[in-house]
Order: C-alpha cells, then sequence, then structure tokens
C-alpha cells in the first residue's frame, strides 16, 4: 500500500523541530509498524540522510522502549498494544499518518522520536520496592496469598514503563504509572510494612519530577498498552490519603550496644 | 598463552558448594566499601548481582546502553523459572533437577556447576517471592507450578506469560533501591566498547555515551559482564533488536577465552518468517506445549484447511516418536523433528515453513476461559502478528534462533580466563551444555547473581589490594579509549553503499543456512570462506551515516556487525571442529535413526578458543567434562 507519513524530526534537544514528509511506497500489511519505520530508514541512509532515531528493542511489547504517538493516539490505534506490536494492516491504502514523540515536560526530548524517561525510574527509586536484601527470606510459600489478591497485584505489576499513560494525558500527569507499582506492591502482603512510606515518597517524587495531577480523564487506561485500570489511581489516592494522616517517621535511636 | 583451571572444588557434588563457601576468604564489611566493582548489563544476572553485591557493600557501577535497567530483553522471557522446591509433591529434588539438566544439555556442560544451580534454584523462588514478585497461586494461597520440556516433574514457577518481566522488575527495583541508598552508580546509555586489562588483571571498561557520543574510561578492581547471549548473529532470532555480542567479544580480543561457540538453541516454537521485511522473530512460550498438541498432515502437500483434515490423517509427530515426553521433548529434538516435518513437504502455511500448535483438544477439555487464563496474553501477541485466531485455528509455528549455551568460558567461580573479568547469566558458557531446557535461563540468570558471584567475587577481591588507577593517565586505558574513538570514525569514513542491516542479514543467512538447525562439513566449509569476504566487503563499503556526536543507531549496530562478522566465522570453525552431534549441534554427518549422535571418546570436552590476533584464527584450547555422577547415556525421549 501507498501511505504519506509525517514524522516529527528535531536534531536534538536544543534545536527547533518540525514534521517532515515522507512518501511510502510498498508498505505490506504483514509488517509491523517499526519494520516500516525500518524499511523508511534503509530507504534515508541509501540517499544519504540521516534515518530517523526511534526507541525500540524487543518488539514483543513486553520491554517499553518504543514510544509513538501515532496521528494523535499514544501507540497508535490497536488497543492494548504497543507501537512495535501494530501492524500495518491497521491502515489502508492511502492513509496519512502523524507520528511524534511522547509530549510531557517531565519527558524532555532527545532526538527526533526518542525522549528521555528516566523520571519514571526515579519514581521506582522513591520507594516502588520491598526492602528485602538478598538472602534470609522464608520459604516462599510460608507467605499464602489468594489467588485473586495475587491476580489483581498482577494486573497492576503488567505496567512496562512506557510513557504512553503520560504521553496522553492531557495533564502529562504519571499517576497510572505510580499507581500501577503501589497497586502492584500495595496489595502484597510482602508490600505492607513499607505501604505509607511508599505511597508518600513515590506521590512526592512523581510531583518533584514535574508530572502534572491526574483529573480523572481516564485517557491513560485507554492508550495503556497493558490495559491497566484507572483503578490503581484510586488505589494510589487512598493509601496517600491515609499515609498523610498516619504516617510518622521512624525515630533516629540506635540500638544500645 | 592461556589456561583453562576450572577450578572445581574437591570432594561429592553434593558437598562441593557448601565446602567452597567455607573455605572461599572473605572480604570484612569495613573493607568491602574500598572495593569498586564494575557491572555491565542490567537484565536478570546483571541486576541481581548489581543490587546483591551493593547490599554487601562494594561500590558498584553498574552500566547499561538502554535508557533504563528495566529494559533488558531478560523482560520477554515468558513460560517460567525451575526450582527443585517438589511443592508439587511429584518426586522433584536437587538431584533430579541436577540430573534432568545434565541430560537436557547432551551431557556437554559441567557437572558441579550444574549441581550448585539446582542447589541454589529453591533459594532464587524465596528470594523472588520476598520482593513481591506475584508468581501464580492456588485458590489456597500455595505457588502454583507448570510443566516444562525435558522434565516429567511440574516444577516451572510462573506469573502468567510474563515471568521473565516480573522477576527482572524484582531485581531492577533491588537495583534501584540501592541506586537510591548511593550504593550502586548507574550509568544508563552506555555502552561498554572495551574492557581494560592492567598488569594482567581486568580493571576497567570503555564506554560510549550513545546520546552524546562521548568515549569515557572507567576503572574498578573487578569487572563483571552480564551482557546476555549473542544469538542475534542470526540477524533473525527471538532476541531483542539490541541484543548482541559486542562486550563479550571485546573481552574475547583481551584475552578472554569463548567457549562452544556452536551451541546455539533453536527454540521449536515462535512465528513463522511473513516476508523478506521481518526484522526479527516471536516466540510462542514453551509452556504452550502443556496444553498445545503439535501436528502436522500426514500426506505431502495436504494443502486442506486444519479443521478440514480428520484426526486419521494427523501425525503428531511429537507423540508417536517421543510417547514418554510426547509434546514436552526438549526444545533441540522438538525443533529437529518440526524440521524433518517441513523437509519432508509436510509443512503448513506460507513455503511449507511451519507445523500446528493446536489447542482444539484443551479448549474443550478446560474451555476457552482456563486457556486464555493461562496464556491470553500469547495469543493475543500471536493473533496480532498473524491475523489469524487461536482460539478457532491452530497456531502456526516454526523452529527460532533463541538462546546462546555458547558463550565466555569460565571456571567455577565464574571468572573468565582474564582474571577479575566475571561472566554471568547467558553471556558465559558455563551451565546449559549442548542445549538448554525451558525455564531454566531465568534460573540461571539469578543464581549467578542473586548467589554465586557475591560470593566467589569476594574470594577473588580478598586476593587483591583495593587500589585506584588513574583512567586519565595510564596507557592501558588512554590506548583503549583511542582505539575505540579510532573504529568509529572509520566506520564513519568508509561511506560506502550498503547499510549496516544488508551486512546482517547477508551473514545471517549464511550462518542460519549453513551453522542453524543442522550443519555439514561441506556447508561450514563454504561458510568459512564467505564470512571472511562479507568482513572485508563490511569495513570497505558500509554506509553509516551522521556523525559520532550526538545518537546515532547506525553507528552503534555497525560496531555490533562488525562483531558478529567475526563471532559468526568462530562458530562456524568450532561447529565444523567437533565432529559430533549433541543437542543443538546437530552434524548431518553424525546421526543415528535421525537422533543425534554424540561421540564421548573425542568431543567429551569444552572447547574453548582463545584470540590470537585479527585476521589469524584462535587456538583450540580443551577443558575435559568429568561425569562422576551422572552416567553418559545416549539421551533418550521415547
Amino acid at each position: 500500500m501507498r501511505l504519506t507519513l509525517h514524522v516529527w524530526r528535531q536534531s536534538g534537544p536544543n534545536t527547533a523541530g518540525k514534521l517532515e514528509t515522507y512518501p511510502m511506497d510498498g508498505v505490506e500489511a504483514d509488517m509491523s509498524f517499526l519494520e516500516m519505520f525500518d524499511m523508511l530508514n534503509d530507504k534515508l541512509t541509501l540517499e544519504g540522510k540521516e534515518p530517523i532515531a526511534f526507541a525500540h528493542d524487543c518488539r514483543e511489547g513486553i520491554c517499553g522502549s518504543c514510544n509513538m504517538m501515532i496521528s494523535g493516539q499514544a501507540h497508535g490505534p490497536w488497543k492494548g498494544a504497543t507501537t512495535c506490536q501494530l501492524h500495518m494492516r491497521a491502515f489502508k491504502d492511502g492513509d496519512e499518518i502523524w507520528v511524534e514523540p511522547w509530549r510531557a515536560k517531565a519527558f524532555p526530548m532527545v532526538k527526533d522520536l526518542v525522549v528521555d524517561r528516566s523520571a519514571f525510574d526515579r519514581i521506582i527509586q522513591a520507594g516502588g520496592y520491598v526492602s528485602v536484601n538478598t538472602g534470609g527470606a522464608r520459604d516462599a510459600n510460608e507467605i499464602l496469598i489468594g489467588k485473586e489478591v495475587v491476580d489483581e497485584s498482577m494486573d497492576a505489576a503488567a505496567c512496562i514503563g512506557c510513557g504512553a499513560c503520560v504521553a496522553a494525558c492531557p495533564n502529562a500527569s504519571a499517576s497510572l504509572f505510580t499507581g500501577a507499582k503501589i497497586t502492584h506492591l500495595g496489595l502484597l502482603p510482602q508490600g505492607q510494612p513499607e505501604r505509607d512510606r511508599r505511597a508518600l515518597a513515590m506521590v512526592e517524587q512523581m510531583d518533584i519530577e514535574g508530572f502534572g495531577h491526574c483529573t480523572l480523564t481516564g485517557e491513560c487506561q485507554e492508550a495503556c498498552p497493558k490495559e491497566i485500570s484507572i483503578d490503581v489511581i484510586k488505589r494510589m489516592n487512598r493509601d496517600y490519603a491515609v499515609a498523610a494522616v498516619r504516617y510518622v517517621e521512624p525515630k533516629e535511636t540506635a540500638g544500645a550496644g | 598463552m592461556i589456561e583453562l583451571n576450572s577450578n572445581i572444588p574437591a570432594g561429592p557434588v553434593e558437598q562441593k558448594w557448601d565446602k567452597h563457601r567455607f573455605d572461599m576468604k572473605l572480604v570484612n564489611p569495613a573493607n568491602k566499601r574500598k572495593y569498586d566493582v564494575i557491572v555491565v548489563g542490567a537484565g536478570l544476572a546483571g541486576a541481581s548481582a548489581a543490587a546483591t553485591m551493593a547490599e554487601l557493600g562494594y561500590n558498584v557501577s553498574c552500566f547499561v546502553f538502554h535508557d533504563s535497567p528495566r529494559r533488558a530483553h531478560s523482560i520477554a522471557a515468558q513460560g517460567g523459572i525451575n526450582a527443585a522446591k517438589n511443592y508439587q509433591n511429584d518426586g522433584d529434588s536437587v538431584q533430579r533437577l541436577f540430573y534432568d539438566t545434565v541430560k537436557g544439555g547432551d551431557f556437554r556442560a559441567r557437572e558441579a556447576n550444574v549441581y550448585r544451580l539446582a542447589q541454589v534454584s529453591v533459594n532464587i523462588i524465596d528470594q523472588c517471592v520476598a520482593q513481591g514478585v506475584p508468581f501464580a497461586r492456588e485458590y489456597g494461597g500455595l505457588l502454583a507450578n507448570r510443566s516444562f520440556g525435558g522434565a516429567q516433574v511440574s516444577r516451572t514457577f510462573y506469573a502468567r506469560g510474563q515471568t521473565g518481566q516480573q522477576l527482572l522488575l524484582g531485581a531492577y527495583q533491588a537495583l534501584e533501591r540501592q541506586i537510591a541508598l548511593g550504593k550502586v552508580k548507574m550509568h544508563t546509555h552506555a555502552e561498554m566498547l572495551d574492557v581494560v586489562v592492567v598488569d594482567g588483571r581486568a580493571r576497567g571498561i570503555v564506554v560510549r555515551n550513545l546520546l552524546t557520543g562521548e568515549v569515557t574510561a572507567h576503572s574498578a578492581d573487578a569487572v563483571v559482564l552480564a551482557t546476555g547471549g549473542y544469538g542475534n548473529v542470526f540477524f533473525l532470532s527471538t532476541n531483542a533488536m539490541y541484543a548482541n555480542v559486542t562486550a563479550a567479544w571485546r573481552a574475547h580480543k583481551k584475552g578472554a577465552a569463548f567457549a562452544n561457540p556452536c551451541y546455539t538453541q533453536i527454540h521449536p516454537t515462535c512465528i513463522p518468517v511473513s516476508g523478506e521485511h521481518q526484522s526479527k522473530l516471536t516466540l510462542m512460550s514453551e509452556s504452550l506445549r502443556n496444553d498445545g498438541r503439535v501436528w502436522v498432515p500426514k500426506k505431502q502437500g495436504d494443502n486442506r484447511a486444519p479443521s478440514q483434515i480428520p484426526e486419521s490423517e494427523r501425525d503428531y509427530f511429537l507423540e508417536r516418536k517421543y510417547p514418554s515426553f510426547g509434546n514436552l521433548a526438549p526444545r533441540d529434538i522438538a525443533s529437529r523433528a518440526a524440521k524433518e516435518a517441513c523437509d519432508d513437504g509436510r509443512g503448513v502455511g506460507p513455503g511449507g515453513l511451519g507445523v500446528y500448535l493446536d489447542f482444539a483438544e484443551s479448549i474443550k477439555r478446560l474451555g476457552q476461559k482456563t486457556i486464555s487464563e493461562r496464556y491470553g496474553n500469547l495469543f493475543d501477541m500471536y493473533q496480532r502478528i498473524t491475523d489469524e485466531n487461536p482460539y478457532q485455528l491452530p497456531m502456526r509455528i516454526y523452529p527460532a534462533v533463541h538462546y546462546t549455551m555458547g558463550g565466555t568460558w569460565v571456571d567455577y567461580n565464574l571468572m573468565s580466563t582474564v582474571p577479575g573479568l566475571h561472566v554471568i547469566g547467558e553471556a558465559n558458557f558455563s551451565d546449559h551444555g549442548a542445549n538448554r531446557l525451558g525455564a531454566s535461563a531465568l534460573m540461571q540468570g539469578l543464581a549467578d547473581g542473586y548467589f554465586v558471584l557475591p560470593y566467589t567475587i569476594g574470594n577473588y577481591l580478598a586476593g587483591v589490594k583495593p587500589e585506584k588507577v588513574d583512567v586519565t593517565t595510564h596507557p592501558a586505558f588512554t590506548d583503549a579509549v583511542r582505539a575505540v574513538k579510532a573504529q568509529g570514525e572509520q566506520l564513519l569514513n568508509i561511506k560506502g553503499k550498503r547499510t549496516v542491516d544488508s551486512f546482517h542479514k547477508e551473514l545471517g543467512k549464511i550462518m542460519w543456512d549453513k551453522c542453524g538447525m543442522a550443519r555439514s562439513r561441506e556447508g561450514l566449509q563454504e561458510a568459512l570462506v564467505e564470512i571472511p569476504k562479507l568482513r572485508e566487503e563490511f569495513w570497505r563499503n558500509v554506509n553509516v551515516p551522521g556523525s559520532g556526536a550526538s545518537l546515532n543507531q547506525s553507528l552503534e549496530k555497525a560496531g555490533r556487525v562488525a562483531d558478529y562478522l567475526e563471532l559468526g566465522e568462530l562458530m562456524c570453525r568450532d561447529a565444523l571442529h567437533r565432529e559430533e552431534s549433541c543437542g543443538g549441534h546437530f552434524r548431518v554427518e553424525y546421526q543415528e535413526d535421525g537422533e543425534a549422535k554424540r561421540n564421548d571418546e573425542e568431543f567429551a570436552y569444552v572447547a574453548a578458543w582463545e584470540w590470537t590476533g585479527d585476521g589469524q584464527p584462535q587456538r583450540l584450547h580443551k577443558e575435559p567434562l568429568v561425569y562422576e555422577n551422572v552416567k553418559m547415556a545416549t539421551r533418550s525421549y521415547k
């Protein structure tokens, strides 16, 4: 099929960018969206032009690298799929497609379609873990967790950290991402000791990074390639509110002796 | 000349690791913070090692080429992780996991390493659960298990079809915690391009910042490579696009022997190639073979729709050939059987390169809901790629390159032939012999990172003084930086007529045709002529656009393909020299009734190749494999 692509080109963080138009011919329905980009990049290379930089790696929807805003939709028109899983049969001959990077203050521009999502790592650093050192864990079956609980926890844990939720949100909020981790760990018995501290620290870090606030528009769950429910934000808000009331910083007293 | 000393502790296999842990030297807590350790890679092995060593008190620097340590390809592992917990009361034990792994590896793995792996497997599950990994559970709250190939017990723990993701996020979160505590310094977008050896010891690395192009040197008291496998030498594989051999290969050129490069795993259940544009292949988890039945039509060239082919005209070839393991035959055997059926003209789908993986019977028996709960994400993935609904039509699958058992040679302490350079996870060669069993890669990565290396590296560090090297003045570092910069310049200045990918594709085709599922003397000899020719053309005619001073994905790729063009040759040489068939290495000259025919008298050894200089063939060293606990026998899954 023939398509017309309009792709955001920007050589670096401090230069101006613009949409460039590339007519495409010979695109096959069985190609993935990124394989179409491979084809375009090969063509640009042979014409002596610089290929388009874009993030990708596993190409099976799990590493969370790929991130294209495709005609205004994060990861394009297929629900529950990443950019790399989108196939060209989603389009028809003659279509015009606009491809842009994730746009959010907390995701600074790197080049073309690549942005810096390290803010997500810093949100995890703030408390997205269970503090257990290696060794000394008790037998795994001593912790009983009901199937329903672990299933709900897994629904949230499925987050791939791609940032589509932020890109789709009119406020560029990271609440779905943050709420997913708070829910994954907060549902499990292992996550209880640090539950309050985690909610407070992760939400605070989200603000520090410059993400916007959640106004429950629900765009995030529509864009999420893992279809994580907006319920995780409800849980985050609840955990945050409870923690804000009851959490007391531990006293700085060391053990005697 | 290098010397191979496996450093396997003496004593009965059950006691080796315990005894060794006591015999090893310790670094006291106050001294640990004086030692710097570099970890390259943050997949399961790298992230778990970096986090654990930081918890112990070492100063860790971790380098990844991704934008975040959460992206390594461990994340894509689907099916599960093995552990000898015997929670199902079905006769599992450390001894049985050990036995299954040695046998599964076709008697080409080191017994002592495998035994240790089976021992620590149980700790891994405990550790991961403590971190909050949401493994699948039964209604009563206990952990659930499924079966994987090459085993007759259910010992595989899983988190839907995303086990690798959940285990990696567990390790990643432990790592992020140490970063927040200041014990790990994380370097993202940093691709390792050389190891620096000072006075015979690995003392640092050279990296290129992929965003700025800046080349910098970093020193440490020990270096750990956790950089994964080299399956992408085939161009098409189930590996992520960025997975590459460069770190391991540059270490090889600095003196680390490379072992058993020809042992590659072809995974039986992948989605078949759909056309020339294909950039990678997608795996359908082996766990599907718990409920899916593999078949082809009995008649050659039978083009009827699968639903039109009656039971009596179907060949469930795995069940027929291997009745006691059935559809759960090990990967090498299942792949070969599929290839045989297709070579026989009974393959299905475009080009006849596919076999059916059929869930109709399971859906009838268990209901669509149960199947969807077990494999829903895999079924969705399949449908997106092929536009076919696997709940209604059988999946079409075909073998594809998936994992590399070969890798950097390491001793029992996971140290390479360069003192101080440790190699863990898929990047080393040590535990899987000539074929890896399903759900054992996650086990090995985490065993190395959480429970083996953190001990053994202490033994090494206790024997060396913590000394700083000045990377800005020491000639070993300044020379290495200069060489890395020069290679980048050279690639940019060729300005030839072919893209990097076109070379990679051509190499991949040679490798797949001649060093893939079936290898022959003649084919390998041809490949050994073709690859050097292609390499020569690459350095003359490759086109790498852009500059070295910013994000340049073509330049990154060019450096990696340059290394594949050397590795591919070594793989073929290794495959040619190993005049036997074993596991994933199938030489057409050596077979019996279509099964691999080993030659234990002449080839029961690890082939470790030493780099001898550009354009020179590597020198072969042999580490004999001694089996004291498992009797070497012809593998039978019949």
